[in-house]
């Protein structure tokens, strides 16, 4: 996470740094070797930027190239097709097809951001909006501190104390009473980890970034126009629903696009709860996959170079979503901020 | 004319603003849960030696069987001794934590910690003078074509998953070598903290007036000199806050190693073989089928949190010192 | 139309007292001006009239404000129904972002739940024309309000506080923003409204006082005591308080910028 930094200006005072310098400095005696080092500095910043800019073409190209041989004995049933099987046996040949974890990532996903996002928003609004004055400094802290806790850590919370709980505490009931017509929610449960609490737990670790931008952009819109409506007789509500949300509309989809980034790229938190396995159960309780954790799980341990390169074309369909997700974004971010800072009011 | 309809704005106006209190509250309270579980069980796991030891495997495992045979230490390979490597996902303790059978945790994570300074502080390393200069590049010739480019790519970095490094570096250097290392690690952990420390040297420079670049060239000193005499020092308290932030966040990835570093089970000095790290033996010991690495799990998941959480506050409480004029 | 009658207000900004207890009449259906050096509290006491005052956080008023027979700071009072009655225009003109022509001037009517389009038709046409607006813009009411030229939005703002009808209408600097040109337009629209309305307008420019207002009130800052405390030195009729100034304080204030 950005964090915003400023530097206390005043600490330097412009007269009294050159000042020192009263002496005439070598440079300014005209052929000085010193009026040289501009050409190599500038060479040597562009140098490093441009090492940047090759990180990332070494990747996509990495991801490209090792994908081939995935790529071009599957094609698209490395997304699509319905069957992993990375050994051969009697009864199954060698396929690949990704649907388990395209289909595992897309529902964790959707299922953490079906809760994230609304309360998020909830929780942005409240922190730029609403909170009385004491109490912001110390949640806007708490939230973006809970955006910088480890993934593992949710993990191992999630597998010692939040799966245990909902399994007794909510699928049980759930899969014995409601399961036996809806089949998202049959049982059984057995070790209770599957898309639904990975779900939930991507949510918990989506929330405090989602809510930390979208006070972000909230604050960014201009207190003239929430004064405008508090002067015709709007309440604080109407205030903010009718003027402020309606400003930065495109920045808190921004903020959810950039959670839903993360929750679809997300490692560890699902690796540890979705329960790993390439069946494709109804069950939203029943074990499960993504596309992170097949990758997380299997690439060290690859038995041929077609299963490798099959995994390495998972990552790179991930890393193509997050990539066009933030693009997006940001793109959207980009433009509320410029609106902000140009526009009149 | 006017359909004054004033009870009902004023419940809605009451209703939506408690919600919004209320999910702030809902939202709040597990994450802060999380946060207290972890300091209170990890710091049950806390003991002398938990800080000065390495593994030991545990005391009353099951006998050892042909899926898990006791071997003694082979300094070859360093996953020899640990009895079981669990298959992620059908292991593990679903029962509750204070089922303490066999619960009481031997050996420490020292090798852990000392594994995670090494590959995150050398992943600094790397990450470093791309990060700065870039950073400086970007804030100083900021109207380029090429800035934008390089701003995209570092947001192309920032946005892509932590296993996408991972998976790099496995295939650039692991699979090339043929060797797990901790150089491999840092190579991974320093692709996610370049962004990080190219745009906050990016942000901290531009913060710096314009007014003290100019008065260097009004004394006509070239841009390179007035960049590391007056620009750079100026922003440094806010380059070092990066910094701390971008090993922070290369201490608390376990994604990357799992590709990348592999682990150990004791303190190894060379960092071209595999080497242990706190997020991977948190991640395996939350795996283990042993309730007393269970609660090994929650020590190092306490040990992590203490390092990225203090790295945090530091940082702000740096950041809030010097920004205290910044609305 | 009912006149304001301030008894004793005192805003506060947390602990600190903004401006010294102050107490006059702003009569009804006159234009009253208030003028005084940066800094003197204009703004804070004008927006302890429509309780805007107290939206920014920690802010609060003392003392009564009566407009005709209520105290707007009664406690059984709520600040939205006294800021219906008495409409305000900043010193910025304000284009609802999202809105168009049309809804930035509608949006205080479908607060209150009008939603005819026939009468909300006629109610904006009526508040633009009030606000000599509607020539300009009735081909364009579809477009974006921040398409509009500054003082056009200006007279746009006029027209959403215009539109919900109210009592007394407040405005602070409504003109510092604008060229010479808007800012005549602003006053000669002004002019023509005091006949339905109480008008209170506050302005840096004494020009500007003396040529629309018919009583002016000088603030001036009190430094004492390290704390500077803005403080009510003169309210009277505007020709008496630029010719015949009671106070030194405003004849030194006058006779140095008007001079
Ligand atoms: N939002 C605020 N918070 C704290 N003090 C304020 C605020 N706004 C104004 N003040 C203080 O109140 C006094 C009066 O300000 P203001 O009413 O804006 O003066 P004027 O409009 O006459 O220039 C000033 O000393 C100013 O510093
Ligand atoms: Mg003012």
């Amino acid at each position: 996470m950005a964090v915003r930094i400023s530097i206390r200006t005043a600490d330097y005072d412009v007269e009294g740094q050159m000042a020192q310098q009263s002496t005439p400095p070598q440079w300014s005696t005209g052929k000085s070797p010193l009026r040289h080092g501009d050409v190599p500095f500038r060479a040597g910043t562009v140098a490093l930027a441009s090492a940047v800019v090759l990180l990332v073409f070494a990747v996509a190209w990495m991801l490209y190239t090792s994908s081939q041989e995935a790529r071009t004995a599957f094609g698209w049933d490395l997304l699509f097709g319905s069957t992993w099987n990375p050994v051969e046996t009697e009864l199954n040949p060698v396929s690949f097809g990704g649907w388990p974890a395209v289909r595992g990532t897309l529902l964790s996903a959707l299922i953490a951001l079906i809760i994230a996002a609304p309360l998020a928003v909830a929780i942005g609004i409240y922190l730029a909006e609403l909170c009385p004055p004491v109490l912001r400094t110390p949640l806007s802290f708490l939230v973006e501190l809970l955006a910088a806790v480890p993934s593992v850590i949710y993990g191992v919370w999630g597998v010692f104390v939040f799966v245990p709980f909902f399994s007794s505490a909510v699928a049980e009931p759930l899969s014995a009473t409601v399961g036996a017509i809806v089949p998202w929610f049959a049982g059984p449960i057995a070790t209770g980890r599957g898309l639904i609490v990975t779900g939930i737990i991507l949510a918990l670790m989506i929330l405090p970034t989602i809510a930390s931008l979208t006070r972000d952009v909230l604050r960014l819109v201009p207190n003239t126009q929430r004064e405008a409506m508090l002067a015709i007789g709007a309440t604080r509500w109407e205030t903010i629903w009718l003027a402020v949300i309606p400003y930065s509309r495109a920045g808190i989809i921004g903020a959810i696009m950039l959670g839903l980034g993360r929750a679809l790229g997300e490692t560890m938190a699902a690796t540890m709860l979705v329960g790993n396995t390439q069946r494709i159960s109804e069950s939203l309780f029943a074990p499960a996959t993504t596309a992170a954790s097949l990758v997380a799980n299997e690439l060290t341990n690859s038995v041929s170079s077609l299963h490798e390169s099959a995994l390495i074309s998972v990552a790179f369909a991930l890393f193509g979503i997050t990539l066009f997700l933030n693009f997006g974004a940001r793109l959207l971010i980009w433009f509320v901020e410029r609106n902000t800072r140009g526009g009149r009011s | 004319m006017r359909t004054f309809n004033y009870r009902r704005r004023k419940l809605v106006d009451q209703l939506m603003r408690g919600l919004s209190a209320l999910a702030t509250g809902c939202a709040v309270i597990p994450l802060i849960a999380i946060i207290g579980y972890v300091l209170t069980i990890g710091s049950g796991a806390m003991s002398w030696s938990f800080f000065t030891d390495v593994y030991q495997p545990p005391s009353n495992a099951p006998e050892a069987t042909a899926d898990a045979p006791a071997v003694a230490y082979d300094p070859n390979d360093p996953f020899a001794n640990l009895t079981v490597e669990p298959e992620a996902g059908t292991t593990g303790s679903t029962e509750d934590v204070t089922n303490v059978y066999n619960a009481s945790p031997r050996g420490g994570v020292l090798h852990g910690i000392l594994g995670t300074l090494t590959i995150a502080g050398i992943g600094l390393l790397f990450a470093l003078p791309i990060g700065i200069f870039a950073g400086i590049y970007l804030s100083e010739f900021r109207n380029e074509r090429f800035a934008t480019i390089v701003r995209f790519c570092c947001d192309v970095l920032s946005g892509s998953p932590s296993i996408v490094a991972g998976v790099t570096i496995y295939v650039l250097v692991v699979l090339q070598t043929q060797q797990f290392s901790a150089v491999a690690g840092s190579m991974a952990l320093a692709i996610l903290m370049i962004p990080i420390v190219t745009r906050t040297t990016e942000e901290m420079l531009k913060l710096v007036p314009e007014t003290m670049r100019e008065a260097a060239r009004g004394l006509g000193a070239p841009t390179w000199y007035s960049t590391f005499t007056v620009v750079l020092p100026a922003a440094l308290p806010g380059i070092v806050t990066g910094v701390m932030l971008a090993f922070a966040r290369g201490a608390g990835e376990t994604a990357p190693l799992i590709l990348t570093v592999l682990g150990s089970n004791i303190i190894s000095t060379d960092i071209f073989k595999p080497m242990a790290a706190l997020p991977l033996l948190t991640y395996r010991y939350t795996e283990s089928p042993y309730p007393g690495e269970n609660t090994q799990a929650w020590g190092a998941a306490f040990v992590l949190m203490m390092l990225v959480l203090l790295m945090n506050i530091l940082v702000r409480v740096a950041t809030r010192k010097s920004g205290g004029n910044s609305r | 139309m009912s006149a304001v009658v301030l008894q004793e207000l005192t805003p506060f900004y947390g602990a600190r007292q903004a401006v010294k207890p102050v107490n006059m009449t702003l009569a009804s259906n006159q234009i009253t001006a208030i003028i005084g050096p940066s800094g003197c509290g204009k703004s804070t006491v004008l927006r302890c009239l429509n309780r805007m005052h107290e939206t920014i956080p920690g802010a609060y008023a003392t003392g009564t404000v009566m407009l005709g027979a209520q105290n707007i700071y009664a406690p059984d009072i709520d600040p939205t129904m006294i800021r219906i009655k008495v409409g305000m225009v900043f010193q910025q003109p304000v284009a609802l972002r999202t809105r168009n022509v049309y809804e930035n001037v509608a949006v205080g009517l479908r607060l209150q739940g009008l939603s005819n389009r026939a009468e909300l038709d006629a109610a904006v046409e009526r508040a633009l024309r009030s606000a000599v607006l509607w020539d300009e813009v009735k081909d364009v009411l579809d477009k974006p309000g921040t398409a509009l030229s500054g003082g056009q939005q200006q007279r746009l703002s006029i027209a959403r506080a215009l539109a919900i009808e109210p009592e007394v209408l407040l405005l602070d600097e409504p003109a510092s923003a604008l060229d010479p040109i808007a800012t005549a337009s602003i006053e000669e629209l002004l002019m023509t409204l005091k006949s339905r309305l109480t008008i209170v307008i506050v302005t840096h420019s004494m020009q500007q006082a003396a040529r629309i207002s018919d009583e002016t009130a000088v603030f001036m800052v009190d430094v004492g005591a390290g704390q500077s405390i803005g403080e009510l030195v003169e309210k009277g009729d505007t020709t008496q308080v630029f010719t015949q100034p009671n106070d030194p304080r405003t004849e030194s204030y006058i006779s140095g910028r008007v001079g």
